[in-house]
């Protein structure tokens, strides 16, 4: 009884980081990021007569390859070989939710950067140049660009998906308001400063080890398996970091990395494939644009009674993560509100763009922005500011979501008034009213946004980690997970769980590579939820450990092990400093032949979720927030500033407060960047416009808010949270939707004329335009 | 041979002198903190510094390596991060970024931790506005950049002790930059530099348009490097005329102390121009010759009335307006052979007002939708003389010769200046394409024309003036 008690103690006290090591841990990647020693995949030292690729991709949307001619690309010299669907010793297929994706184009092409071919060549500038002398000829075939193109003609990726909550049809006969309206969400290029690519070179046996920039290396090892028709463990897959990932490099990653692997597979030698950033915008997919429409009914007290929304998804020519991604539309289709009858529908939608996949949010975004634009255009027509109705709305304890799990620990009324009394909306209301009533020129607008969205991934099945901690001889530490570092900390926060439990400075602590050899058959880095899984995994297996350690102190000196402690690296006992330190201590388990290392499994409990009812209990719990977003319209230039975004934020317990808040600020300017300037465009042929950084912009430093100030609010946490702290890597970009609403409010206070639109990114050629409209 | 001195270490390479400055340090020096993010200037991942000695001091600008050729590093001193580190601890840039949490994936911060060492070693006033301009031209995808904004705050108050002109000593001393830096200047002195014979090929000054174009061809054809030619460089003022040769830089108006004299607004102006590094590398000649109907500094220059010089290979020179220069789209008057060699214009005097607009996506580092530029002379609320020119409305950088002739001698009134749009709008045939529709550019081209006169005459119009709205 007395140990158990201890225990639990110990247990809380090994689940809480200091509050000193919270406020002032770093990134402790960031002292090789600084010098320029990080290593990405180009970086990585190559091996002698490396060759290099690039990849031969459709010049048409959609079409029967008639002819193509290889011979004088391989006859330029220096050309190694060129690679084709022909040369593929397993499958043509890389589809990963849905077999509808081959790896190269055989008979026709859907996509305008549908790879067809793979030039490998001594130099990179080579194998480009040989890329111009290939002669392509394509019966061309009608070309579907957008969503409601491809519903009329019945185009579609899978069946549609609906979730409902109590009965519509009947609320609706109760509403004293009802509207409806279009809305429409672009879509958005990923711009990890690293573009996609992979380095593959063959070890003995047929072994080949990957290189690669991916979330998900277990993604790439299986589809590379799968491609070469080989076994999963003649491939090894290693990451060591990426340079941005944002879901653009979760299933899109593979593609390259097998590419190179099949021209390893061929050729016997190292093979490297980096696209250049023209070569990936054209090729790799975006968040998906969404067409969507909605009905909502209210009641004479503002209460949203009823809701319908039927949300297009233009998927592209093949599935990728989309049918996940629509699923995740319905989950997050009312938002932080609570609304008895709910029905929502979602169509994937197949085109001629290339496959849209993941990117943070993932399909949560575009779901959030019909329902606040289905509010906003209740508000306009009642007269009343949407803070009204959204107030009225909010989700409370023990309220259900249309899916079936019952909110718990809700703090969505908690940020909300949490962000109004410490902001003081009423003043910075009252401002814009003063500021707009007294400048022609110029007019502010003010939106609020609130946010809620669920942590786990919502395929149940993958909510699972592994993580090896070996402890070596001189006690320095190594830690090997299914976690890949892309910029969001997540090895600062391995290091500070174990250097929690073991009571070691942060430097005897190593994340190691992210390596299929070491931590198999793994979930990619997504969902939000990667420290949790891998953290939580990383804690079991240090525990452990420190289980086993006290073992071997309480047989060394006698004493019970509810006395010991490990403390600034030495053993306590009873509070009490002895003399074995941590040094010796690993040396004498290492003696008595104790294991110093661990392998951990963790699953999310709790979890479910029934695809045939559509319902369940999907999330392991929620993140919640508010935020209050105010812009400033030049009138007469149609451009705009940002004046404030001031964030209400629930980390729960947050265990790096510099690092979350680095996420919070990175996703707001990502999702601000999705409202506002970023513009994806293609033609009618399916080419797309914004090929280049020169015509697709995301911000820059001097079109972000000038003041973000983010407030943690006081929660408990939450268990299933890695020590507490909530998951924080897609929820905040939702904030950015309030950007677009902060626009209108702005445009209507120049020409009380215009007409509400929903049809984002509001660029400045929207917002002119609107500004003189019916005028 | 190209003869330079790459961090600590003297370069005498016989490489293409038309490869990038980027492929030589990544992949045949094998400096992998200078990273590849779009290969066209935008994005500032492989920004490097250039030392130029200059009078025996050595100046240092930043620029981004990818657009510019191997064969501009020589006689210089190239620095990428490498060359900033010092041995077992982070530089004052390095430890602003790190510990302000201004370095998420890491992939940009090379080139955020560059520029701003550029800051530290250049001549601008050490204050925070210009710590954020030397920052202009880096992208990062991660952070949303308020983090990078503490990390200059830090660099600036760090350098508060630090006078304008760069003091290497203290920079040392005080952990900005490694030690070698005590020796650069001696060390470019000594350099054996030989002005190199240049080889027949297409004519490459800053590069920053032709490399954005055609790098792959430029990597391995010869290219006649013109940014050393010393005929071709300096801003003069005679008798209020001002000659500028067409390889300066932006960057060498930005720093030119009289034309800020001249043009009050003249920083603000360059600013949207580009980025702090573009504009160390764009040469005017080059924005000119490139033709483009949204040429930033063409739509200045045009309504600055300028006239153009051209010399040919036996130095025999021509002269015309700048406004005849262009025939069509990317057709203009020079021959094979020939080159631009400067550019004269009339300095404004104190009754005229000079004024430069430019709307895009992004206010900053972007390609305008529609510029446009005024200079008109003011005598008592009467314009006696107007130059008008717009770009992104027609096939050519437009001097808008009707409604700069319907403004002669008019009074500066709202009536004026609408009738004067009615004008403007029959002389543009905007098209509609990835920077807005027709539509769109017609009324931004209007906005943009009032915007001039809002801006220049703040206490007599304001918007309501000119559109009418409920």
């Amino acid at each position: 009884m007395h140990k158990h008690k201890s225990n639990n103690i110990l247990d809380s006290k090994l689940d809480t980081v200091s509050i000193s090591i919270k406020q002032s841990i770093k990134n402790m990647d960031s002292y090789t990021h600084v010098r320029g020693e990080s290593l990405y995949v180009d970086d990585v030292n190559v091996r002698q007569g490396t060759f290099h690729a690039v990849v031969f991709d459709s010049p048409k949307a959609h079409g029967k390859i008639k002819h193509i001619d290889y011979t004088k690309a391989e006859a330029l010299e220096g050309v190694k070989r060129i690679f084709t669907y022909k040369d593929v010793p397993g499958k043509n297929q890389i589809g990963g939710i849905i077999p509808d994706e081959p790896l190269f184009a055989e008979k026709e092409v859907h996509f305008w950067g549908m790879p067809i071919a793979l030039i490998v060549a001594e130099t990179e500038l080579i194998a480009r140049k040989a890329r111009q002398l290939i002669d392509i000829e394509i019966e061309e075939l009608p070309v579907i660009t957008t969503a409601k193109q491809a519903k009329a003609k019945g185009s579609f990726i899978n069946a549609p998906r609906s979730f409902s909550l109590g009965d519509t049809q009947k609320a609706f006969k109760d509403c004293d308001y009802i509207f409806e309206g279009e809305t429409f969400s672009n879509g958005q290029e990923h711009l990890y400063i690293e573009s996609q690519g992979a380095y593959a070179e063959p070890l003995e046996n047929g072994t080949i080890k990957i290189t690669s920039s991916t979330q998900g290396p277990t993604a790439v090892q299986k589809t590379t398996a799968q491609v070469l028709g080989v076994a999963m463990h003649k491939i090894e897959v290693d990451v060591t970091r990426l340079g941005g990932g944002f879901g653009g490099k979760e299933d899109q990653a593979t593609p390259w990395a097998v590419m190179a692997a099949l021209a390893t597979y061929h050729l016997n030698q190292s093979v490297k494939l980096i696209l250049n950033r023209h070569d990936d915008l054209r090729m790799t997919g975006k968040r998906h644009p969404y067409e969507s429409t909605y009905k909502i009914g209210l009641s004479k007290d503002l209460k949203i009674l009823a809701y319908e929304a039927e949300f297009l998804q233009n998927s592209g020519a093949a599935a990728d993560l989309s049918p996940a991604i629509a699923e995740r539309t319905l989950f997050h289709a009312t938002n932080s509100y609570f609304v008895p009858h709910v029905k929502t529908t979602v169509i994937s939608c197949k085109t001629n763009l290339p496959p849209n996949t993941a990117f943070r949010g993932f399909g949560g975004p575009q779901g959030m922005f019909v329902i606040e634009s289905a509010i906003a255009k209740a508000a306009s027509e009642i007269g009343v500011t949407a803070r009204v109705i959204q107030e009225a709305n909010l989700l409370d304890e023990n309220d259900a979501f249309s899916y079936g799990q019952i909110a718990k620990k809700v703090e969505a009324k908690n940020t909300w008034d949490s962000a109004k009394s410490i902001y003081n909306i009423n003043t910075l209301e009252k401002e814009v009213e003063d500021f707009n009533a007294n400048n022609s020129n110029f007019k502010k607008g003010l939106a609020v946004m609130p946010i809620t969205f669920g942590i786990s991934f919502t395929n149940t099945p993958m909510n699972h980690a592994r993580a090896l901690v070996h402890i070596y001889l001189d006690g320095s530490i190594g830690i090997s997970t299914a976690a890949v570092e892309m910029g969001q900390g997540v090895n600062t926060k391995m290091m500070q769980i174990a250097s929690n439990v073991f009571s070691v400075p942060i430097e005897h602590i190593k994340i190691e590579t992210t390596n299929t050899t070491r931590v198999a058959n793994t979930s990619p880095s997504a969902a939000s939820s990667t420290a949790d899984l891998n953290g939580k995994a990383t804690l079991k297996a240090c525990k452990a450990l420190l289980e086993r350690l006290k073992t071997v102190v309480s047989e060394e000196l006698n004493v019970s092990e509810d006395t010991i402690e490990l403390k600034d690296e030495f053993v306590y006992i009873n509070n009490k400093k002895s003399n074995l330190s941590w040094t010796e201590l690993i040396s004498k388990t290492m003696l008595k032949r104790v294991a110093l290392t661990e392998n951990a499994h963790y699953a999310t409990p709790e979890i479910h979720f029934d695809k045939t009812k559509e319902k369940g209990h999907p999330f392991a719990y929620h993140v919640y927030g508010t935020a209050i977003i105010t812009t400033t319209v030049d009138c007469t230039r149609g451009t705009y500033e940002f004046d404030s975004v001031k964030i209400v934020h629930d980390y729960g317990k947050s265990m790096s407060e510099g690092i979350d808040l680095g996420q919070v600020e990175g996703a707001l300017a990502q999702g601000i960047g999705w409202m506002t300037m970023e513009d994806i465009a293609y033609n009618e042929e399916g080419r797309l416009l914004s090929n280049a950084l020169s015509t697709y912009k995301i911000p820059d430093l001097f079109s972000v808010p000038k003041n973000v100030e983010v407030i943690p609010v006081e929660t408990t946490g939450h268990e299933l949270a890695i020590l507490k702290s909530k998951a924080v890597g897609e929820p905040p970009l939702m904030y950015g939707i309030g950007a677009y609403f902060a626009l209108q409010n702005a445009i209507k206070a120049f020409n009380p004329n215009y007409d509400l639109k929903f049809h984002a990114p509001m660029t400045p050629e929207k917002v002119l335009m609107s500004l003189y409209e019916n005028n | 041979m190209i003869t330079f001195i790459l961090n600590n270490k003297t370069i005498r390479t016989s490489e293409h002198s038309g490869m990038t400055l980027l492929d030589f340090v990544r992949y045949e020096q094998r400096l992998t903190g200078t990273k590849i993010g779009c290969r066209e200037g935008d994005c500032g991942a492989c920004t490097v510094l250039v030392g130029t000695l200059e009078n025996g001091h050595v100046n240092y600008q930043s620029i981004t390596s990818c657009i510019s050729p191997l064969g501009n590093a020589h006689g210089k001193h190239i620095v990428t991060v490498e060359g900033t580190n010092l041995q077992n601890e982070l530089t004052i840039a390095q430890e602003a970024m790190k510990a302000n949490y201004a370095t998420q994936c890491g992939f940009c911060t090379p080139g955020f931790v560059v520029a701003f060492t550029g800051f530290a070693l250049s001549n601008s006033e050490k204050n925070y506005s210009n710590a954020l301009d030397a920052i202009s031209g880096n992208i990062c995808r991660c952070t949303g950049y308020k983090s990078i904004e503490k990390a200059a705050h830090q660099m600036v108050s760090n350098l508060k002790e630090h006078k304008t002109q760069p003091n290497f000593d203290w920079l040392i001393k005080n952990g900005f930059v490694p030690d070698y830096f005590s020796t650069i200047t001696k060390r470019l002195q000594d350099l054996e530099v030989k002005d190199r014979e240049q080889p027949k090929g297409k004519y490459v000054a800053g590069g920053t348009d032709l490399y954005v174009q055609q790098a792959d061809h430029l990597a391995d054809n010869s290219v006649h490097l013109i940014a050393e030619k010393n005929y071709l460089k300096g801003i003069s003022i005679n008798d209020n005329v001002c000659k500028v040769g067409t390889n300066s830089t932006v960057s060498d108006l930005w720093n030119h102390s009289q034309l800020n004299m001249y043009f009050p607004r003249l920083k603000a102006h360059l600013k949207l121009v580009s980025s702090e590094q573009i504009r160390n590398m764009a040469s005017l000649g080059g924005n000119l010759v490139n033709a483009s109907p949204i040429g930033d500094m063409t739509i200045f220059f045009l309504a600055l009335n300028s006239d153009i010089t051209i010399t040919d290979k036996n130095q025999k020179e021509r002269s015309l307006p700048l406004k005849n220069f262009y025939q069509g789209y990317k057709t203009f008057d020079l021959k094979d052979g020939e080159l631009l060699k400067d550019i004269s214009f009339t300095l404004p005097v104190s009754q005229s007002v000079f004024n430069f607009e430019k709307v895009c996506k992004r206010t900053h580092l972007d390609i305008a939708s529609v510029n446009s530029a005024i200079h008109m002379h003011i005598a008592d609320d009467c314009i006696s003389k107007a130059h008008v020119s717009i770009g992104g409305v027609a096939a050519i950088p437009k001097y808008l010769h009707n409604t700069s002739k319907f403004l002669n001698g008019k009074s500066l009134t709202p009536e004026t200046i609408i009738e004067a749009n009615d004008v403007l709008q029959n002389e543009i045939a905007p098209i509609s394409d990835v920077r807005g529709s027709s539509d769109y550019k017609r009324l931004l081209a209007r906005q943009l024309f009032f915007a001039h006169f809002i801006t220049l005459f703040p206490k007599q119009f304001t918007l309501n003036d000119f559109v009418q709205h409920a």
